[in-house]
């Protein structure tokens, strides 16, 4: 119990401070706040898989969670019958194509020895395929594209419960992060850094343009929920009485009983968005639980000791015998795959997709930065950063408005400079999260709740 | 008369477009590779740094119009110029001295410098953003045009016309001015070598007596002035914005990388070819084709290779395929 003294109690600072908000500010907002520290918390177990316990860098975090919401759309959406018959068969021959093509240049390779007239012929079936591929797929994306633009123009989806896309997610990212794996991983650290953040801008660039797929920049708004919807939950009975019964004293003590219906309605209207943000909760919770328990099962076996023993040194490790190539490649699949559940939670959580809110400052390198924070290594460490970096993106802006206000309080409403401060508060968050980081690397450099290995 | 028209409009629309975008990004590929080569450590702060100086050069040239001060036609930034590089160098020493200066004495390994350089590029975003807001600014003066589309069109008599823009001009010329005198430095002068000493050996160079110290400081202020003058020639020729600060070291760490990072003239060749590759691959060739070849043969579509939306990628993939098949660029730079 007493070394764990400081986990338990890193937590429960969290947990009071998240318990402040709801109580000084509102329960929504700290349930939010709650739900996307939750989701934050997978992004950074992900990410933590990769560094922490295998020292890969992986800049790329933007593209896999971009890849989940993708997932979301594409399990959840109706399909759009009429769009598949304007313009699937165009697409399906395209997909064809691209297999196709992938098929011979494996057998290229495998059948013919390296070359230059290999090389060169290799390059010129890409090329001429892509070309292939854009003419042929040419008309059918813009038919697909004519269908009702101002409500579909894209093929939709599969018409299944959301909450299978959480799977679908992982296995898109992971797909992904296979062929980056395949690429990349040979690169040194920084160069790693880059390629996949390139590569991830590269994704999002496709997610953003390929309106049949996507919607694009056009947004996929109204997704289904696993939750129930507030309005429903306004008229339901057990709902009402529910919040009845939770605020009987507060109720009990108005005497109009027209007043006393008013005050209900206004409790149920507020209750039922913060009963669905506690479903989604839930759900967060439960998937956060088993990664946890799963991942520190494996951070004490002997692949977690493997994975440590390749990331400390990597030749002794290629020296017994273990095939570091493959184990990176492997680990780099998992943590991705992890950011993509995240990033279908996320889509879920928010009922919308919208490709052009991926931004690599908000989806990598906060991420980057909730590891660094939290305890690369760890996998507590990791939640926690998620949890507390989280909070302060969210709750600088509050927080700066009353510093300034607190230090210029002398100073006259009208004054310029102050004005011109208070104006800029939504980016203290950015000086923050940089000094935290700062700090931290510097005083702290294993972060809040550091990496401890004890050998069972 | 067909085929000059043809010609002018590639001239038009790829080649001197091209080149200035090309002029820009080399000025920020070669002050990455310098921080790479001699720093050793991939500044992912580099769009912020850039946003920085061209920040300060902004609000100089603010303060000059407030004056009444101006060039005539030149616009007023390039008097503002030598100004913003002053405060830039004076933050980039600063940063250095809290931030860098720890971990070069530790000699931490290259990826918690990278680490420590997204601390700084959060901090740079905050600090030019709380100074002069998210906004698009625009802060160009001055006569606009050297050639109007037009004027050329009356002068030669030809279809297609030739716009020349003054701060196309500004850009390539002072880009050329200021990497011949780099080069210079850097080849003949005794602190230049000292330079490529140190960023070829280490060790070697500290043996031979060369003082660490007075490198770091020679690469800062050099790189202050490549990132300043690369930011605000930027922000002349098309407009002052943050985020397209940060987006634009994507394409430029592409530049450096294709040119072989550590290596600076690779590094300037590079700027280019990452420009002239997007240009070439999203321009719509149709009207091209339709000067070139005879009527009956005329394209129907727009004959684009790839939809302006993917420009960005295109640099990208560059980077991932030389990543992949020459990792040390096109121009050997630093083996991996």
């Amino acid at each position: 119990m007493r070394k764990n003294l400081n986990v338990i109690a890193a937590y429960s600072i969290m947990m009071v401070l998240i318990l402040l908000v709801g109580i000084f500010q509102s329960w929504n907002i700290a349930l939010s706040i709650f739900n996307l520290c939750l989701i934050s918390a997978v992004m950074t177990m992900g990410a933590n898989i990769q560094w922490g316990y295998a020292g890969l860098i992986n800049f790329g975090i933007m593209g896999y969670t971009a890849l989940g919401g993708l997932a979301a759309v594409l399990i959840s959406v109706d399909p759009v019958q009429e769009a598949w018959r304007a313009g699937g068969f165009d697409i399906l021959m395209a997909l064809w194509l691209i297999v196709v093509m992938v098929l011979v240049i494996r057998f290229i390779l495998k059948r013919f020895e390296k070359s230059k007239i290999r090389t060169y012929s290799i390059a010129a079936i890409i090329i001429s395929g892509i070309l292939l591929i854009r003419f042929s797929a040419e008309p059918g994306i813009e038919a697909i594209e004519a269908v009702d633009p101002a409500k579909t123009g894209f093929l939709g989806g599969f018409g299944l419960p959301i909450v299978f896309s959480w799977i679908v997610g992982a296995l898109f990212a992971g797909g992904l992060a296979f062929i980056v794996g395949k690429v990349a991983l040979g690169l040194r650290a920084d160069y790693l850094a880059i390629a996949t953040l390139l590569i991830s801008e590269i994704v999002i660039a496709i997610i953003k343009h390929e309106d049949w797929l996507t919607r694009g920049v056009k947004n996929v708004i109204g997704l289904k929920r696993p939750a129930p919807y507030e309005v429903d939950l306004q008229t339901t009975d057990w709902f009402i009485k529910l919040v009845e019964k939770f605020n009987s004293g507060k109720l009990s003590v108005i005497e109009n009983l027209a007043d006393r219906q008013a005050a209900l309605n206004q409790l149920v209207i507020e209750g039922s968005s913060v009963f669905v943000k506690l479903c989604y909760s839930g759900l967060f919770l439960v998937v956060v639980i088993i990664l946890l328990i799963l991942t520190q099962k494996a951070l004490y076996s002997p692949w977690g000791r493997m994975m440590r023993a390749i990331r400390d040194n990597e030749e002794a490790a290629n020296a017994m015998g273990k095939n570091v190539v493959k184990q990176h490649l492997l680990i780099f699949i998992l943590g991705s795959a992890i950011v993509g559940i995240a990033g279908a939670m996320l889509v879920t959580q928010d009922g919308l997709f919208t490709p052009g809110s991926y931004r690599p400052m908000r989806y990598t390198f906060l991420i980057w930065v909730m590891v660094i924070v939290g305890g690369s290594g760890n996998n507590f460490g990791a939640i926690l950063g998620g949890f507390v970096v989280w909070f302060l993106w969210i709750e600088a802006a509050p927080i700066s408005l009353f510093l300034i206000n607190f230090f210029t309080a002398g100073i006259p409403e009208t004054n310029a400079l102050k004005a011109h401060l208070i104006e800029s508060v939504p980016y203290f968050r950015f000086l923050l999260m940089g000094l935290g980081l700062l700090f931290i690397m510097r005083y702290r450099p294993k972060g809040i709740l550091p990496e401890k290995i004890e050998i069972k | 008369m067909d085929f000059v028209n043809a010609i002018i409009l590639l001239l038009n629309y790829i080649f001197i477009p091209a080149l200035t975008y090309g002029s820009q990004l080399a000025l920020g590929a070669i002050f990455v590779t310098l921080i790479y080569g001699i720093l050793r450590f991939a500044n992912f702060a580099t769009g912020d740094m850039m946003s920085f100086g061209t920040m300060a050069t902004i609000l100089f040239t603010w303060y000059f119009q407030s004056l009444g001060v101006s060039l005539g036609v030149l616009p007023t930034a390039l008097l503002a110029i030598p100004f913003g590089i002053f405060f830039m160098i004076l933050y980039m020493l600063l940063i250095d001295k809290f931030v860098f200066k720890y971990y070069r004495h530790q000699k931490s390994p290259p990826v918690q410098f990278a680490m420590v350089s997204i601390g700084v590029m959060f901090v740079t975003q905050a600090v030019v953003r709380i100074i002069i807001g998210p906004a698009d600014r625009r802060f160009f003066d001055g006569e606009k045009f050297i050639i109007k589309a037009r004027e050329f069109k009356e002068m030669t008599g030809l279809n297609e016309g030739l716009a020349l823009k003054s701060t196309q001009v500004i850009t390539i010329f002072v880009t050329i001015v200021l990497v011949s005198l780099l080069f210079w430095f850097l080849n003949r002068t005794k602190t230049g070598k000292s330079m490529k000493a140190y960023s070829d050996n280490e060790d070697l160079a500290l043996l031979s007596g060369i003082d660490p110290k007075k490198i770091v400081l020679v690469t800062w202020i050099i790189a202050g002035i490549l990132a300043t003058i690369g930011g605000a020639l930027y922000g002349l020729d098309k407009s002052f914005k943050p985020f397209t600060y940060f987006n634009n070291m994507l394409p430029i760490f592409a530049a450096a990388i294709v040119g072989g990072i550590g290596n600076p003239f690779g590094a300037f060749l590079g700027g280019y070819v990452i420009a002239f590759s997007e240009i070439l691959l999203t321009y719509a060739y149709k009207k091209f084709f339709m000067y070139v070849l005879p009527a009956s043969m005329e394209p129907e579509g727009l004959v684009q290779l790839l939809s302006t939306d993917y420009k960005f990628a295109v640099s990208f993939s560059i980077l991932v395929i030389v990543l992949l098949y020459r990792p040390s660029g096109i121009f050997k730079g630093k083996v991996l």
